[in-house]
């Protein structure tokens, strides 16, 4: 008798017929987590076993898309980590101020924080006009959700603090107009965004840019599907082009080390060698 | 239930064979986990995986703090790095931390457990299943309920749980949610708890 439980045993065939009949590929997603989005999302369908919610998510193609919603992980913030945001406008702006146009990488841009947070960073250093932003998402609710812009007042006071932190150049508040509970965003931000669905699991290259931003995602993906994201980025970025990362993620353990060099090593900015 | 622990003795069952540790601790952890720690002398050899609830700072001086009191290595774990034996881990602060199958770590931003990120229970559950009955959990010192649900975990997948005494920990809230959830092993106090994992180290490696 083999010695997987039966659970592990469910999760990897869920994780197969997801695969094969919706092509949303989770198989190099770092298993621990996926275990417990699974546990989480069996306790809201109220199923008992992972095969029960596969069966479900076969048949039923909205059930599948609630899955998802449960499966990807929408916790972020505007100008998380201010530090990084202050030491992309000291260090990488001005650099970036170099080329005629711009364009910019926000892969797994889930609802749009890091989108909206690039947006006014560009805005306030002169860049946004000249800039075209690719925002991609395998989360097409994520990706509505960033392109309406609207966000709870609730987090307004904590990205204020985060914006001023970041060096923000005016007000946040001239950003956004409040109404009732939630803060909509200036449209004006998004004129040159394109959001759009593109998975670092299964998809490739689009376009030639010059800074890939890919914040707390790749903490999600195995080693083997992290190398696959950083070859993605390797091969979009232009010549000593930028890639930052989220606080915790590095290339220090990748097969693509030797293709970056650190710019400033602290916030994970790295630039093409 | 032991509740106490000076060494190895003949009348009480021997002890189990683990590959890991870990520990959580939330108010008054610091000085806990000094206490224990300081015991463990050079060359100690299994992994030890700490969550301490502190403040969501991003940049946390624990492991440098914990570096100069203590005779193991020790540091913050990194997201996809491979266990080391006889290092002390740390979670980073406003991350999650879980073990995998393959005995390498991750990190995660998913939401708060019991309002703290990292999560005891996150950290507990996933060791609890990459390592199945060899492993060895530790609850201290702590003002909520993290940490109960991860314990029983550990002790259903057959590991050894040890609570500290709630009578002598300086937050009692957290080790009482463990014994409300099971019986643990252990019922000790924290000198005892740095002579087990002593102990626990030399029947391992």
């Amino acid at each position: 008798m083999s010695h997987e439980r039966n659970a592990d045993i469910e999760l990897r065939l869920l994780i197969e017929a997801i695969y094969l009949k919706y092509s949303y590929d989770f198989r190099d997603y770092s298993g621990a987590s996926v275990k417990r989005r699974v546990a989480h999302a069996l306790r809201q369908f109220e199923l008992k076993t992972i095969s029960a919610l596969q069966e479900r998510v076969l048949h039923d193609p909205s059930a599948f898309m609630q899955l998802l919603q449960f499966l990807t992980i929408p916790v972020s913030e505007m100008f998380r980590d201010p530090s990084h945001f202050l030491a992309i406008r000291q260090e990488v702006v001005p650099l970036l101020k170099t080329y005629p146009s711009l364009k910019i990488w926000i892969a797994g841009c889930s609802t749009g924080e890091e989108v909206y947070s690039m947006a006014i960073l560009l805005r306030e250093e002169g860049l946004l006009e000249r800039a075209i932003i690719y925002a991609t998402d395998i989360n097409p609710s994520s990706l509505e959700k960033a392109k309406q812009g609207i966000f709870s007042m609730d987090s307004i006071p904590g990205y204020n603090t985060n914006y001023l932190k970041a060096g923000g150049k005016r007000q946040f508040s001239d950003y956004y107009t409040a109404a009732y509970d939630y803060a909509i965003f200036d449209k004006t931000l998004r004129e040159n965004v394109t959001f759009a669905d593109h998975s670092l699991a299964t998809d490739s290259v689009f376009s030639e840019t010059q800074l890939i931003s890919c914040r707390n995602v790749l903490i999600y993906f195995n080693k083997k599907l992290q190398d696959r994201a950083f070859g993605l980025f390797h091969d979009s970025l232009c010549h000593r082009g930028f890639l930052v990362l989220g606080s915790k993620e590095t290339l220090d353990f990748s097969g693509y080390k030797d293709q970056f060099e650190p710019l400033v090593k602290q916030e994970r900015i790295y630039r093409k060698s | 239930m032991r509740t106490s622990f000076t060494g190895i003795d003949p009348n009480q069952p021997a002890l189990p064979v683990v590959d890991a540790i870990v520990v959580g601790a939330s108010a008054g952890g610091v000085e806990a986990l000094l206490t224990i720690f300081r015991r463990l002398p050079r060359g100690f050899g299994l992994p030890i995986l700490t969550v301490l609830h502190l403040p969501d700072e991003r940049r946390s001086h624990l492991a440098e703090v914990f570096r100069s009191h203590l005779a193991i290595p020790v540091k913050e774990a990194d997201d996809k790095e491979t266990i080391a034996p006889g290092t002390l881990y740390f979670a980073a602060p406003g991350y999650h931390l879980s073990v995998e199958s393959d005995f390498s770590l991750s990190l995660s931003q998913e939401e708060r457990v019991f309002h703290s990120r990292p999560s005891v229970d996150i950290l507990f559950e996933s060791a609890a299943d990459a390592y199945d009955a060899r492993l060895a959990g530790v609850l201290l010192t702590g003002a909520n309920n993290d940490g109960a649900r991860g314990m029983a975990r550990i002790k259903e997948f057959g590991g050894l749980t040890v609570v500290q005494d709630p009578a002598q920990a300086l937050a009692r809230t957290m080790p009482e949610a463990a014994l409300a959830l099971h019986t643990p092993d252990f019922l000790l106090p924290l000198p005892d708890i740095g002579l087990l994992l002593v102990e626990l180290e030399r029947i391992a490696c």
